[in-house]
């Protein structure tokens, strides 16, 4: 079995800066992690690994800084890592990013099952994976809280705002993951040395054959076009202070006084 | 095809089982806002297997047209052939925008048709409009929150959202109203390849934080795991629920359904505590109608007490035990 694990590099802080010129996001200076939400994808890549064996490729499109999310993924158990980086793929929308993760796919070929993680934590748009699966024209399984893999098919669990629902989808299938999925492992330090070793692919868009119409800004159809402060609401809030124990017996007060207790 | 050749609102009308989802007349209301700027006719496009019966309710709600596809395969919801389906419809009758509901189902059918249309998306808007250069632009809580981005599409048709339930009022349905139901058959089979083989309703754990009188809510700020038993026991004490923003169920403190915000839950109790939580834009589309809104952060300018009728600038760590301890005290 193949599997494909698709990782993304976001800023380890929501308290991120913009550039006042472009409204773009200013990567510089800010720490960076593996979306946690992919941390749980690659956990159920290994898992499938370990119970049925499997060559893992983990997958991540971004700058050359974002192959230290790779290096995890490899230390984490991933066989392989793909890194997608050239300026072409620059300021990509979920259409252009999924167009390429889909050229990725193909060129290495011959896979199983695609996982993402629901969301980045930075954009939030959970649309890469499904919209990705459409790019290859394979079945998805979105917000999957278990995986397994049987017969030809994976199954899946999904929670949904009422219900809960038992899956299945023949492979190739894209599947996203939620947090519930698993508890991600943390790297052994032997296995972070060993990953240096593991084979390590940087490709830009000549290497996948990309029409870089398709790519990055000239390849997406939405754009920023304005960033604006949030509403301000004058709520005239009422302040306790003092001592903790002088502002828990002002709440308590404000709570008997609204018959709470 | 030029873009002014794309006209018409069209609303995905989400249904399972014959039942609307309750995101299609919030759609349907926001379009009517929208309307009153382009002029554009307002269609409700309905997939399925015998769901003609919503078409009065859709008229009723605000549609002017309803587009009614009905097809064996389209009986209960799988992404590809809604996929098909949609995309046929949408190529012929050539929409300028289509809005979904951000439920599950149409975050997961409406990125397949970006990609099958070849056209913008953008995810879960909280609020949409024209702006002063008449573009059509879609809000969205960005970085962290601390700003608004309007998302445009500026050339490719149709301009596609989803959008966020429970941020605009149905409009008062118009008894009796009738429109032109626009029946189309569509070429599209069942997927082979997709089963579902169980539903079940969701197991109520008693710990739904809907529907909640009192939630006591904890955010970035809490330092330790452990500092939760102190705010799960002031919710317990006041008959509520312990919930979160989004920090503490990234980091696998709480399960996501206790999170609150755009991307969890949005809840309107009586009271909301929010414990070392500075206030995004994305949590308090969460929280912001909830009748009292008592807030503890260290930090003085945190955004949250803009929203808050009563607030501490302390240390949650000095004031909830004391809290839980004071109201012990009292009830006693």
């Amino acid at each position: 079995m193949k599997i494909l694990v698709f990782v993304k590099q976001v800023p380890d802080t929501d308290d991120v800066k913009l550039d006042p010129k472009t409204g773009n996001i200013m990567r510089e200076g800010v720490a960076s992690k593996l979306n946690p939400l992919d941390a749980n994808a690659v956990e159920a890549a290994i898992q499938l690994k370990e119970k049925y064996g499997a060559t893992v490729c983990a997958i991540s499109m971004g700058p050359p800084q974002a192959e230290e999310v790779l290096k995890k993924a490899l230390a984490l158990g991933c066989d392989e890592a793909y890194l997608l980086s050239d300026r072409a793929f620059g300021g990509a929308d979920t259409l252009a990013t999924s167009y390429t993760l889909a050229m990725a796919a193909k060129k290495i070929g011959g896979y199983d099952l695609l996982l993402f993680g629901r969301h980045a934590v930075d954009g939030d748009t959970a649309q890469t994976g499904p919209a990705t699966a459409a790019q290859l024209g394979i079945p998805q399984i979105t917000l999957a809280s278990s995986i397994d893999v049987q017969d030809g098919y994976v199954i899946c669990d999904r929670v949904l705002e009422d219900s809960v629902q038992k899956v299945r989808a023949k492979l190739p299938a894209l599947v996203t993951v939620t947090a519930e999925i698993n508890q991600p492992r943390y790297p052994k330090p032997i296995n972070i040395m060993k990953a240096l070793k593991k084979p390590r692919f940087v490709w830009n868009a000549e290497d996948l054959g990309a029409d870089k119409t398709r790519t990055g800004i000239p390849g997406s159809p939405s754009s920023t076009k304005e960033v604006l402060e949030p509403p301000k609401r004058n709520a005239d809030t009422k302040y306790f202070s003092g001592s903790g124990e002088e502002i828990a017996a002002q709440i308590a007060d404000m709570l008997h006084d609204e018959h709470l207790i | 095809m030029a873009k002014s050749d794309y006209k018409g609102i069209w609303v995905f009308a989400e249904q399972q089982n014959g039942k609307l989802n309750g995101t299609v007349l919030e759609l349907l209301a926001k379009s009517q806002e929208l309307k009153e700027h382009t002029g554009e006719e307002i269609s409700a496009v309905l997939l399925g297997k015998n769901v003609s019966h919503l078409a009065d309710t859709l008229f009723a709600y605000g549609a002017d047209k309803v587009i009614l596809v009905e097809n064996g395969a389209l009986e209960n919801y799988s992404a590809r052939p809604y996929e098909a389906a949609l995309t046929q419809v949408a190529e012929k009758y050539k929409p300028s925008i289509i809005l979904y509901g951000a439920t599950s189902l149409g975050r997961d059918l409406a990125p397949r048709l970006m990609v099958s249309l070849n056209t913008g998306l953008t995810a879960d808007a909280i609020d949409l409009g024209f702006d002063k250069d008449e573009v059509f632009y879609q809000t969205t809580p960005a970085y962290g929150g601390s700003i608004l981005a309007h998302i445009v599409i500026l050339e490719a048709r149709p301009q596609m959202a989803t959008v966020r339930p429970m941020m605009f009022e149905p409009i008062e349905p118009r008894v009796g109203a009738k429109g032109e139901i626009i029946t189309e058959t569509v070429t599209v089979e069942a997927d082979p390849d997709y089963e579902v083989l169980e539903t079940a309703p969701k197991q109520d754990t008693g710990d739904s934080i809907e529907g909640a009188q009192v939630v006591v809510a904890g955010g970035r700020g809490i330092k330790e795991e452990s500092d939760l038993t102190a705010l799960k026991e002031l919710a317990e004490l006041l008959g509520g629920k312990l919930a979160a923003s989004r920090p503490l169920v990234d980091n696998g403190w709480l399960p996501h359904e206790k999170q609150i915000g755009q991307s969890g839950a949005a809840i309107k109790p009586k009271y909301i505590f929010n414990i070392a939580i500075s206030g995004s834009v994305q949590y308090q589309v969460g929280m912001q109608n909830s009748g009292c809104i008592i807030s503890i952060n260290h930090t003085k300018g945190a955004p949250i007490f803009d929203i808050s009728h009563y607030g501490a600038v302390a240390d949650y760590r000095s004031v909830v035990p004391a809290l839980v301890e004071e109201i012990k005290r009292r009830k006693a």
